[in-house]
């Protein structure tokens, strides 16, 4: 069943168009995160759909009723912003009742409802405090809780983890993970952080400029991108491109030959001009290296040891690419080593429209 | 040598240095500038007829008198009225207070409207009203006249009360309109989500965190309305004249004795208002003014 349906969706400021007749079906249940590069409307799109923006045009369905028009407190949603936006001259407890006294709820079910999200929350000590007196952390889980109480049908976050330090944006993000998968409610959010979007979505919509680049799972987003943007925005570190030219089953590019057995295309096998797109931790080194399709030899210029990984640079086909090696890998700029990687792991994309083929 | 010390620790200071002496020296000078006036009329208030006539100005009183300040009070002459200063101190406190409130009030409104809930040509409502705080107000003194006599409040209270409501207006949502821009908008959004309307996230949301700026609207119109001498002495009859009309009403007269006791006193007792508003209220003030800096 459908949870939230994006209809042709434009939305222009001005002569700036910042969404660009967007179509989005979210089925009850999924959890969607809309990725993109700050400035790309993922967060219009949002405030949109939560009634606090009006689109130029299109329509807004949720769970089979359109609310284009619709208040946002009368569609069903509740939100979750990246400052926490908590009343601060209220508790916790009146953060969270706040939605519920509007809405003329009875003294007794407010009660009850705050206290099974404070519970589901963890958030019980700290009902009677202000929001100053909170961790970002616990701010973060009251905003949460605020939408939790309306028992909403659909949750929009909205970077909700970006101003948490490292270590607390990671233990949240499994926190509202497992809270997905407790209350199976239809989640949107947006981020600008793909490790986010990778470890959280069932799908992820990756925007640029107010358009839907792919809306995919995460491993097929990761695998087969459909277009170079898609490619270089997913993977930390970056793919690496080569320009060149694909002629009879194989890629040429500054010198270089590389076959592509084995590569899928989309169509029937082509030629002309055209990207390839190889993720570091795709290319093997050393014996790994051997007996794969592609093989060169490289001499690394800089070495980047990160612990669990190492990332080292060398230049192939006149190209800087980036090797991504065991952590333990015993390597150090002006070593000779080979390498190698397969075509089937590899992406092309056309020269000219940048699509995958 | 004793003099290679190796710098360590706090950076030492002197105290005596050549530009601490210069800047003490004209704070105290300034300070004395502003202070010498005050403690003249102090000590002048508080002196009999016969002893300010000896010409000491300086010197404090050898025999304290309050006799002065009764008589500024409740006894010296306007015109007809032998009821002194109390009659305009009334009437300035019902001037103030429903101007204040209702200028405050509406701008306030005005200044969140305008930054919360932007409308079709707020732009254009908001440059016309800044541009009304540049207008002179000499231009307007007759226009108002002729407005107030249409609508029959010309020489009534409530009629002054309108005109410093609407002189207030432009500074003042100027002022609010800032404070709430400055309110993460976020929060906005979010009281929306949870059902808010317009009047509910004014009350329970703006209001409550608005304190400081409150403070400072009420200063600015407590001491700008008290001390208003144009707006009282054009639109306002003779029982109803402000404080400071008053005030210049028995200072200025050219009838009997110049009586500087009664003089000074009186104007120390129209300046008490906004001497106590500013520092009851001091703090509050300067942190309303700083509050765009301060995270809430």
């Amino acid at each position: 069943m459908t949870s939230v349906l994006v209809k042709d969706l434009t939305l222009k400021f001005g002569a700036v168009t910042v969404l660009d007749n967007l179509n989005i079906d979210i089925p009850e249940g999924e959890f969607l995160v809309l990725l993109g590069a700050s400035g790309c409307g993922k967060s219009t799109l949002l405030n949109c759909i939560a009634g606090l923006l009006d689109p130029t045009d299109g329509e807004i369905h949720i769970i089979d009723r359109n609310v284009t028009w619709e208040e946002p407190s009368g569609r069903g949603i509740g939100m979750v912003f990246q400052s926490y936006a908590l009343y601060p001259q209220m508790t916790v407890e009146g953060n969270l009742s706040f939605g519920l006294k509007n809405a003329r709820m009875p003294k007794a079910e407010i009660k009850e409802r705050v206290a099974r999200a404070a519970e589901i929350l963890q958030i019980d000590p700290l009902l009677h405090r202000k929001p100053a007196a909170l961790s970002g952390g616990q701010r973060q889980r009251v905003a949460i809780g605020r939408a939790l109480v309306r028992d909403v049908d659909v949750f929009l976050f909205d970077e909700p983890l970006s101003n948490l330090d490292a270590k607390l944006r990671a233990d949240l993000r499994v926190e509202i993970k497992r809270l997905h998968h407790n209350l199976q409610n239809t989640m949107i959010y947006v981020t600008h952080d793909q490790v986010e979007a990778m470890t959280l979505a069932d799908r992820i919509a990756i925007m640029k400029s107010g358009i839907i680049q792919q809306l995919d799972t995460p491993t097929e987003i990761y695998n087969r991108p459909r277009n170079k943007y898609v490619a270089g925005f997913i993977g930390s570190p970056e793919i690496n491109f080569f320009e060149g030219t694909i002629e009879d089953g194989t890629f040429e590019t500054g010198g270089e030959r590389f076959s592509l057995a084995g590569y899928e295309f989309q169509n029937a096998s082509r030629t002309g001009r055209a990207w390839l797109g190889i993720r570091p931790e795709h290319i093997m080194s050393g014996d790994a290296a051997r007996d794969l399709p592609v093989t060169a030899n490289v001499t690394i210029d800089i070495v980047e040891p990160m612990g669990s990984d190492t990332l080292a640079w060398a230049t192939l086909a006149g190209v800087a690419i980036r090797i991504r090696m065991d952590g333990q890998a015993a390597v150090s700029s002006g070593d000779q080593i080979q390498i190698g990687f397969d075509p089937s792991r590899a992406s092309l994309f056309d020269k000219a429209t940048e699509a995958r083929v | 040598m004793d003099n290679a010390i190796t710098p360590r620790g706090p950076k030492p200071r002197r105290r005596f240095s050549r530009g601490n002496i210069m800047l003490y020296g004209t704070l105290i000078v300034v300070a004395l500038y502003y202070a010498l006036p005050l403690y003249v009329m102090i000590v002048t208030s508080l002196k009999g007829m016969p002893e300010i006539r000896l010409g000491n100005v300086f010197s404090p009183p050898v025999e304290i008198t309050f006799q002065p300040w009764v008589k500024a009070w409740s006894e010296a002459c306007t015109g007809i009225n032998c009821d002194g200063l109390s009659r305009g101190f009334w009437n300035s406190v019902q001037i103030l207070i429903p101007s204040v409130f209702l200028s405050i009030i509406i701008a306030s409104i005005n200044g969140y409207a305008l930054a919360n809930w932007r409308f079709k040509g707020a732009d254009v409502f908001f440059t016309i009203l800044i541009l009304g705080a540049f207008i002179p107000y000499q231009v307007m003194l007759y226009p108002i006249v002729i407005i107030l006599r249409e609508m029959g409040l010309y020489g009534s209270l409530w009629g002054l009360v309108l005109v410093h409501t609407v002189f207030g207006m432009p500074i003042l949502t100027l002022l609010f309109r800032n404070y709430f821009t400055a309110i993460p908008e976020e929060l906005f959004k979010a009281a929306r989500v949870d059902g808010a309307g317009f009047w509910g996230i004014y009350f329970r949301i703006m209001l409550p965190m608005s304190l400081p700026i409150f403070v400072v609207a009420m200063i600015l119109q407590v001491t700008g309305i008290w001390n208003d001498f144009l707006f009282g002495v054009i639109y306002t009859r003779p029982e109803i004249y402000p404080m400071t009309v008053q005030l210049n009403n028995i200072v200025n007269s050219v009838q009997g004795v110049k009586e500087y006791n009664v003089n000074m006193a009186a104007t120390l007792l129209t300046g008490l208002v906004p001497l106590i508003i500013y520092f009851a209220s001091g703090k509050l003030f300067v942190r309303g003014i700083a509050a765009g800096a301060v995270k809430g």
